[in-house]
């Protein structure tokens, strides 16, 4: 099957993909093309946007320029959220596939320590969490990781416990294969899809997460980020709107784009939906 | 020549706004904003800054000190030093009485500085250790005999330190369980009336106040909104007639103060006199070196701090005494921005970038833009920092613990540098558990031995000589690195007439304000 092939064809999905591939080209080398530290105070404060060449997004409440604020900050925004949401999959998907596939008291045990995880508001959590191993960048993924697993250990387990039973696992057994083998290589393969769709669902809300801890100031100090400038914004909405409209623009084009592409691998993905029957 | 003109025009001005000066009218409510919400409204225990705005109604001190300092009478009518600087004697005014009718006496003095403040106010205490005995020779004379003269005794009087408090209802009882607490009863212009938790106080105008023709007012209520925008928004849609300094973020300032009708002041500070600095930890690391310290004096850009960050109210500060507290000494050195200097310095120890923790201080906006700034002040002439970010209750356990290498606070100078100043560098008062104390380790023999002897040292010129030395001595250690004398701007509804007419401000304002028909 080929997926690029059917994600092509839906246009909508391609903006994403389209807006996604510039913001990852900007993360990588922006800030070598545009050097200097974002926290550089460089010209009068409250600059508007579009008045001076050299500062085309204009200066925050200290002089600071936005344009470099964003390039920095989409730097970390996208770093946190395809981080975080790798250390969720690593911890999502053991859990869920052998609560899947053993079933039994194995199932119970690892569900109910799901639940626990599931029962508090992953926002709150997240909240906590930072507060107590003070804010880096580290402390942030983590907390974001740990909030956003569960979700995924409850899909791979949904996916085993219905693959578990197919009948080339059982020949699979039958075969005299290992567990592990069996759970790596036979039905894991095949549970991928809807695990890649979380997954960039799982980036857009990571981004978001760290955008609302930054916000709430509890992002790391010593990194310019998107939620930090909206935060810092805040208290000069109504002087200098553009100091968190801009920000919030990247932030919404950000996790729309990764939505877009996220229903876009859905189609392609799922065979029921695409349309396209002939693999 | 058109200079000249308008100079002399503006001479005459005074003069001319005098002739045509409204006679104040009685009447009228006014409404202040208050935050956060106070604790209590017994002034003498609680010195939270909400307790003291209006408490600072309901209660008086002996005297009032305007904006240079100077003491006025207010229960206390004169009072004399003797030639020796030991002996003070106070005549108080007659005819005063306590909200509930009872005459106002010598006694009442006495109980209030001798047991009750003594007992319940650490910061009066301090003070007192160099009183020996407090007496009352008649109903209206009380006399104050002094271990050794105390310069800073005439500045002991204001409202907020000293409160008078009735003897009738306090003598014999537990001072902190009192019920009176909830229901103050003082001497001063306005009388307590109600106070609903969570929403607002209310104090009503004292009919059988013994100042003749005062208070103008009828009413004012202290709204409690917890938020700072909402605090703007009461203002801008008059709700609220008055903001206190401090109650709403720098960055709103402006804007509010080119509303139509607001009327904008720094006056009232003059007491407290806010004093900014860095804290720099004396003990180890970089800042334990003395030229570490001044180069980050040097790379301090505290101009461009005071305009972005203050809206340029505020005076940028020059050593450990503020421009308004007694013995101030203009002619010290100044630390300009100067980063060659600053890498000069740093080149000279032979600093090896090692990374100096820098922590923000937790209360607001303003702070954590200006730790950003401070940054990049340092990193530009080559200092490495990193930050720390914490809350209000891990800010005063690391300071108190001395686990920071640099930090900001604020503290207040009372007026004179025995009593606000000296508490900073006096060795004998390092120890930890204190977020006020010494806490940056500075130790000077010499600078400990003048501080204690311009306590104490009679007359003043003698006191000013040795404040002039320790004013030198400690710009040149720059054991903390002075940021700013902050100004909170009061923001208040222009129809609202002589609001600000002392040196603690808000604290004893609306006794003598009137409302503009």
């Amino acid at each position: 099957m080929n997926i690029f092939k059917s994600l092509k064809r839906n246009k909508v999905a391609m903006v994403g993909f389209g807006i996604l591939f510039l913001l990852v080209i900007i993360a990588i080398f922006g800030p070598y093309l545009y050097d200097g530290s974002p926290w550089k105070m460089v010209q009068r404060p409250f600059l508007p946007p579009f008045q001076d060449s050299k500062f085309p997004l204009g200066t925050d409440t200290l002089g600071r320029d936005v344009l470099a604020g964003l390039i920095h900050g989409a730097r970390i925004s996208l770093l946190v959220g395809l981080i975080s949401t790798a250390i969720a999959l690593l911890i999502g998907i053991p859990l869920g596939a052998y609560a899947g596939y053993y079933g039994g008291w194995v199932d119970e045990v690892l569900m109910r320590f799901t639940e626990i995880f599931q029962t508090v508001p992953s926002f709150a959590l997240a909240v906590v969490l930072v507060a107590i191993f003070e804010p880096t960048v580290y402390s942030i993924t983590g907390a974001i990781a740990i909030v956003s697993w569960p979700p995924v250990a409850r899909l791979v387990r949904g996916e085993f416990l219905s693959l578990r039973s197919q009948e080339y696992v059982l020949a699979a057994k039958l075969n005299g294969q290992t567990n592990r083998n069996i759970i790596l290589k036979e039905i894991l393969p095949n549970s991928l899809s809807p695990i890649i769709v979380l997954a960039s669902l799982m980036v857009a809300s990571a981004i978001l997460l760290e955008s609302s801890l930054s916000f709430l100031g509890l992002g790391d100090p010593e990194i310019m980020s998107w939620g930090y400038m909206i935060g810092a914004a805040k208290t000069v909405l109504r002087q200098a709107w553009w100091l968190s409209f801009i920000p919030g623009v990247a932030i919404a084009v950000t996790v729309l784009s990764l939505n877009l592409l996220g229903e876009g691998l859905n189609e392609a993905l799922n065979p029921k939906l695409s349309g396209n029957r002939e693999n | 020549m058109k200079r000249i003109i308008m100079g002399v025009l503006l001479a005459f001005l005074p003069f001319a706004s005098n002739v045509y000066a409204e006679d104040p009218t009685d009447g009228g409510t006014i409404n202040v904003a208050v935050q956060p919400e106070p604790p209590s409204l017994m002034i003498g225990m609680y010195s939270n800054a909400t307790t003291q705005q209006v408490g600072g109604n309901i209660f008086e001190g002996l005297m009032r000190y305007d904006k240079d300092l100077k003491p006025h009478p207010a229960l206390a009518t004169s009072w004399e030093n003797s030639e020796d600087g030991k002996t003070w004697t106070f005549k108080l005014k007659e005819g005063v009485v306590w909200h509930d009718g009872k005459p106002f006496t010598s006694a009442d003095v006495v109980f209030s500085i001798d047991k009750m403040l003594r007992e319940v106010n650490a910061r009066l205490r301090t003070s007192l250790a160099f009183v020996e005995s407090i007496s009352a020779t008649d109903d209206y004379t009380v006399v104050f005999k002094l271990k050794e003269p105390f310069g800073p005794f005439i500045r002991l009087f204001e409202v907020g330190t000293t409160p008078m408090m009735p003897k009738h209802i306090y003598e014999g009882t537990d001072f902190k369980l009192n019920p009176a607490n909830h229901h103050p009863i003082g001497t001063g212009p306005f009388v307590f009336k109600e106070w609903k938790k969570g929403s607002f106080i209310h104090l009503a105008k004292n009919e059988k106040y013994h100042v003749k023709g005062l208070p103008h007012l009828d009413n004012i209520y202290w709204h409690v909104i917890p938020d700072a925008a909402s605090r703007s928004v009461a203002f801008e849609t008059g709700k609220i007639d008055v903001l206190p300094g401090g109650s709403v973020e720098n960055f709103d300032v402006p804007r509010l103060t080119e509303l139509d009708n607001a009327c904008v002041t720094t006056d009232g500070w003059e007491f407290f006199s806010p004093h900014a600095w860095l804290w720099l930890n004396n003990r180890q690391g970089p800042t334990a070196d003395k030229r570490f310290r001044q180069a980050i004096m040097y790379a301090m850009d505290r101009e461009f701090a005071k305009s972005a960050l203050w809206n340029n109210f505020g005076k940028i500060a020059k050593g450990p005494v503020g421009s308004k507290t007694a013995f101030f000494n203009s002619s010290l050195p100044d630390y300009e921005h100067n980063p060659e200097k600053a890498k000069a310095l740093l080149k000279e120890m032979g600093y090896d970038g090692t990374p100096v923790r820098l922590m923000a201080m937790p209360y607001g906006e303003t702070w954590q833009r200006w730790t950003e700034v401070i940054k990049q002040n340092l990193e530009e002439v080559g200092i490495k920092t990193k930050l720390v970010s914490t809350d209000v209750a891990g800010w005063n356990q690391k300071i108190s613990d001395w686990d920071y290498d640099i930090s900001f606070t604020y503290l207040y100078q009372y007026g004179d540098p025995a009593l606000g100043v000296s508490r900073t560098y006096l060795s004998t008062n390092i120890a930890k558990g204190s977020p006020w104390n010494n806490a940056e380790g500075y130790k000077n023999e010499q600078v400990d031995k003048w501080f204690n002897e311009a306590a104490t040292a009679f007359p003043d010129t003698k006191r000013a000589d040795l404040y002039n030395k320790i004013q030198k001595q400690i710009v040149e250690d720059v054991p903390v690195a002075w940021l700013m004398e902050l100004e909170f701007p009061t923001i208040y509804n222009c129809k609202v007439q002589n609001l600000i007419d002392s040196a603690i401000g808000i604290n004893d304002a609306f006794g003598t304000a009137w409302i503009k028909k």
